[in-house]
């Protein structure tokens, strides 16, 4: 079995909107798959699908079968324990009104980790992992609030990485930020695929092609094409990825 | 000039004069209060009189620090009553409270805050009272009655200043901590209630503003001897009490000195409030 996340003919409505129809995809491991699409594509309501947190957006209603590993996150897998697997960032950085310490701890200790030595260990390599230590070492017992956009991101990211996730969600993890945050993030992320699976929303399709490794286009709901990236972007296969693609709407 | 500027000249001066109304009676009150309080003090002697402890003013003995003890001690232990309650219901209201009993008890909440105080001592005579007298086998009539009523009737204010501050705290926290595999109850407390801490902590220096300042409730439950508090299961008497009980027949020194007591609730009043405000002004920061 290759495929770490498998969607298969997902449903999803808000009340009578059908806001995502019938969606059937294979999502890699160790690769970036990056959704792109014209704004309510529902490309970040499909992000949210995978680990769950439409749960929270009331009237919500959703049939068909995502799977991790093969295993329905929807059906008998605990919520808390699909999210800790399944890793989230934002796209508007959120890091608590805590210290930098004590938002990468954050995780680790909710899932019951108590031991100073181990957590000292997490925060380390969370922050190393997320490209950061070097510039926040020395911060680590100041309010993450006072950081630059770009660096709480990536303190977003190293917070997710402290749970140790398998797959890591994006959702415009760099629409809020200047080009060098975000050439950082994208190295960033690409240095990630290694250990994780990553998928991201991006609405700039630039980035879609420079680093991701499959590419799923959207439209009002459906998934009009999904394949390699290279090729999706080279040729694509359907006149309306063509169309956004090559700008003449969207 | 057009009639039309001369109307809305008119009616900006209207404003303005309504507005000094309000801003005039504060500082009426403050020369009154003053002016009547400082000589009294000064005569008495100041530390005579905040810290003496015996207040006889047939023998003109004036020591108000059983009153400030009774005060600071009833207001303490009303926050230390109604601050978890209150706390407690806020998050409830704003995190975990379905929506069709929220519409009961918000106004339920809300109606508390409107009760006459007198009410509330009225309750406290009838219930409380006799309640403390069953279980300890005292005098009804004590610091910890005095306390659990007024930890009730602090309780609405607590709970409307904390949730409002709840809801101030953007989604976006609670949503991280979720996304980290948290669940509902350890997202709340652990991410949105640390948020709304310097909110939380503006609505409990409101409620010892109120705490401190109620004068009907207290006198009908406290006891209200006039002299050094000797625990939870004695009387005691509140500065506000204090003045409501002698200043119908007091005169001369004895009236000044109450009014003095007054000067002195004010000041505390005004920390306060003062407290408040630096407080709110840190959370819209």
């Amino acid at each position: 079995m290759s495929c770490k996340l498998a969607i298969e003919d997902l449903n999803l409505y808000y009340g009578d909107f059908h806001a995502l129809k019938s969606i059937h995809m294979e999502i890699q491991p160790n690769e970036i798959t990056a959704f792109i699409g014209p704004s309510g594509c529902g490309k970040s309501t499909l992000l949210k699908s995978l680990n769950r947190m439409n749960d929270l957006v009331e009237g919500c209603r959703i049939t068909g079968a995502v799977k991790l590993d093969g295993e329905d996150i929807y059906h008998g897998m605990d919520v808390n324990l699909l999210r800790k697997r399944i890793g989230m960032v934002f796209q508007k950085p959120n890091p608590f009104p805590m210290s930098v310490y004590d938002n990468i701890a954050y995780g680790p200790r909710t899932h019951g980790i108590r031991s100073k030595a181990k957590l000292d260990d997490i925060v380390e390599r969370s922050l190393r992992n997320a490209a950061i230590w070097d510039e926040l070492k020395d911060r680590l017992k100041k309010s993450a609030l006072g950081l630059s956009g770009g660096q709480q991101q990536r303190l977003c990211i190293a917070r997710a990485l402290a749970v140790e996730p398998e797959v890591l969600l994006m959702d415009e993890p760099t629409s809020a930020l200047d080009p060098i945050s975000t050439s950082k993030i994208e190295d960033l992320a690409v240095e990630l695929k290694k250990d994780y699976t990553i998928v991201m929303v991006t609405h700039n399709m630039q980035q879609a092609a420079r680093i991701s490794d499959k590419t799923a286009f959207f439209l009002l709901g459906e998934v009009i094409e999904y394949g390699e990236t290279e090729s999706l972007f080279s040729m694509p296969k359907d006149k309306r990825t063509e169309d956004y693609i090559t700008g003449r709407f969207g | 000039m057009k009639w039309s500027n001369i109307k809305e000249l008119l009616m900006h001066i209207l404003f303005f004069l309504t507005a000094c109304v309000s801003i005039f009676a504060v500082v009426l009150i403050c020369v009154f209060l003053f002016a009547n309080g400082i000589p009294a003090i000064g005569k008495i002697g100041v530390f005579k009189f905040l810290l003496g402890t015996k207040w006889k003013p047939g023998n003109d003995i004036y020591g108000i620090l059983p009153m400030i003890l009774g005060s600071l001690y009833v207001t303490a232990g009303a926050i230390i009553i109604g601050v978890p309650i209150g706390l407690l219901t806020a998050v409830f209201l704003a995190k975990f409270c379905p929506k069709g009993l929220y519409k009961i008890l918000k106004p339920a909440t809300e109606l508390m805050a409107g009760v006459p105080s007198v009410v509330y001592g009225f309750f406290g005579l009838v219930v409380l009272v006799p309640l403390v007298q069953n279980i300890f086998g005292v005098a009804g009539n004590t610091m910890l009655t005095a306390s659990v009523l007024l930890g009730i009737m602090i309780l609405p204010t607590i709970i409307g200043v904390s949730e409002s501050a709840i809801r101030a705290v953007p989604d976006s926290y609670y949503e991280g901590s979720l996304a980290l595999g948290a669940s509902h109850e350890r997202s709340v407390f652990f991410a949105t209630l640390p948020a709304a801490r310097s909110g939380i902590l503006a609505g409990v220096v409101l409620g010892i503003g109120r705490a401190i300042g109620e004068t009907m409730a207290v006198v009908m439950v406290a006891g209200n001897k006039p002299r050094m508090p000797q625990g939870l299961l004695d009387g005691v008497r509140t500065m506000t009490a204090n003045i409501v009980m002698e200043m119908g027949y007091a005169t001369d020194l004895h009236r000044e000195a109450l009014i003095a007591t007054a000067v002195v609730l004010f000041v505390f009043i005004l920390m306060i409030n003062v407290t408040f405000s630096l407080l709110r002004r840190k959370d819209r920061a």
